[in-house]
């Protein structure tokens, strides 16, 4: 059976997305929604259990990633409700829960090891020297001192460790 | 001379770089300086580590606007993610005092602050708006001809109460700028449709986004498309590697590679060899 969480509201509002109180279920942000078309994605359905502090029925399986945060139903929504920063926060909580996608993972990753979320490689290496440009852009991942730094930041927001 | 901080991004230096060679080509071109943004980290992410924990997004994007901050400069991006990315994080850090004070606490370990002084542009934006489609005009040599269908992605435009650069249901500035170029962009609908590539789609769900994408490529075709004309390396990634796939052959050009051609660069310094869909000029 399907349980309502009390305090999931509160969580809600303090991952970013307590605007899904406003939602009267006019059902526009999911007629608009590009992903609706082809997956599961029913952003008011989203947002109604959102209301009802149904915590799985909001965060669980597929629907929730299938969002490419276009902001069509934000730019549409009569009530205002900014549904990309819903389906954030819901994200959030989610991954917060242990629900990471090992492909999300090797992104998030990615950012902890070089700084940036797509590597280098000598191909590119190559075509940059053609194009009289740094082997390396000036950037973290060719300064070890920013380096330490960015990593300080993924450290202190538990970054590091939550994407492991 | 207008100044601005240079950044990169991911995709741009690491896949696509004659998009940066082409940018800054452009710039120096239109009187634009462009500082290179030493340092900088992915501005991060917005579809994909913002979903992950949006304190590490907020913490990480302050980081780079404070880099900015400390050069004196506005940013400058050559991406619809970081546009986004980045322009939401100022946002945040702007309305909500308490929010900015946590930020700067973490900036603090690494010396960093910031104020709120360095704004965020999206390059397409900075050409439209500073630089101005009738000096554009003048500096373009090889007007290029082609029937263009311009795609504006996602954050470029919305959400249009915050960005408010352009109606994002009927926009017209990239119209405008390929126009100066000498392309012809055609009228179509669904100029800012989404590519499918964003909030983690991609990585996870490739076949889906690849609905979106064949939708777009679709549409461009029964309009007799001839080009493709992008503001955002993510899309620009989309449609040049899904195209094979998709049985499509539409060449795909982010603005600033279709200004290089117009304003006179040289053919190899497009770095169209990076591009998967062949282009021939």
């Amino acid at each position: 059976m399907i349980k309502p969480v009390p305090e999931f509201a509160e969580e809600l509002a303090a991952n970013g997305g307590s605007s899904a109180m406003l939602c009267f279920q006019c059902g526009t942000c999911t007629l608009k929604c590009p992903s609706a078309k082809y997956t599961s994605l029913r952003t008011a359905h989203i947002m109604r259990a959102s209301q009802l502090g149904l915590k799985d029925e909001a965060i669980d399986g597929d629907s929730l990633w299938q969002c490419t945060t276009c902001y069509t139903c934000v730019e549409w929504c009569p009530r205002n409700v900014q549904v990309v920063d819903v389906i954030t926060a819901l994200r959030n909580i989610a991954v917060a829960d242990g629900m990471l996608h090992e492909s999300h993972r090797k992104v998030a990753q990615s950012l902890v090891k070089f700084g940036h979320t797509v590597e280098n490689n000598e191909k590119i290496k190559a075509l940059r020297k053609e194009l009289r440009l740094p082997e390396n852009p000036p950037t973290v991942m060719n300064n070890t001192a920013a380096k330490a730094d960015l990593d300080k930041i993924l450290n202190l927001t538990g970054f590091d460790k939550l994407v492991k | 001379m207008a100044k601005y901080a240079f950044f990169l991004g991911c995709i741009t230096p690491f896949r696509y770089p004659g998009i940066e060679r082409s940018t800054r080509e452009v710039f120096k071109t239109l009187g634009v300086e462009l500082v290179d943004l030493e340092d900088a980290s992915c501005c991060p992410a917005p579809g994909v580590i913002k979903s992950f924990n949006k304190a590490t997004w907020l913490a990480v994007a302050a980081r780079n606007l404070a880099l900015a901050e400390k050069k004196g400069l506005d940013i400058v991006t050559i991406c619809n993610g970081c546009y986004g990315s980045l322009f939401d994080a100022a946002h945040e850090l702007h309305k909500d005092p308490k929010i900015l004070d946590d930020v700067n606490k973490i900036l603090s370990e690494i010396g960093l602050k910031y104020s709120g002084k360095t704004k965020v542009r999206h390059f397409a934006e900075v050409l439209y708006k500073e630089v101005g489609v009738e000096k554009i005009k003048k500096a373009v040599k090889k007007p290029t001809g082609y029937k263009t269908a311009v795609f504006y992605g996602c954050h470029f435009l919305k959400p249009s109460k915050l960005k408010q650069l352009d109606d994002p249901e009927d926009p017209k500035i990239l119209d405008e700028l390929v126009e100066a170029a000498g392309a012809e962009s055609m009228s179509r609908k669904g100029k800012a449709m989404c590519c499918g590539a964003g909030g983690g789609l991609r990585s996870q769900f490739g076949e889906t986004a690849m609905k979106f994408t064949k939708a777009n490529l679709e549409r461009m075709k029964a309009d007799g498309a001839e080009m493709i004309v992008d503001v955002c390396p993510f899309c620009h990634l989309q449609f040049d590697a899904s195209q094979k796939e998709l049985g499509f052959d539409l060449p795909v050009l982010h603005l600033s590679q279709l200004f290089g051609i117009a304003m006179g660069m040289d053919a190899e310094d497009l770095g169209l060899n990076a591009h998967i869909t062949p282009v021939k000029l």
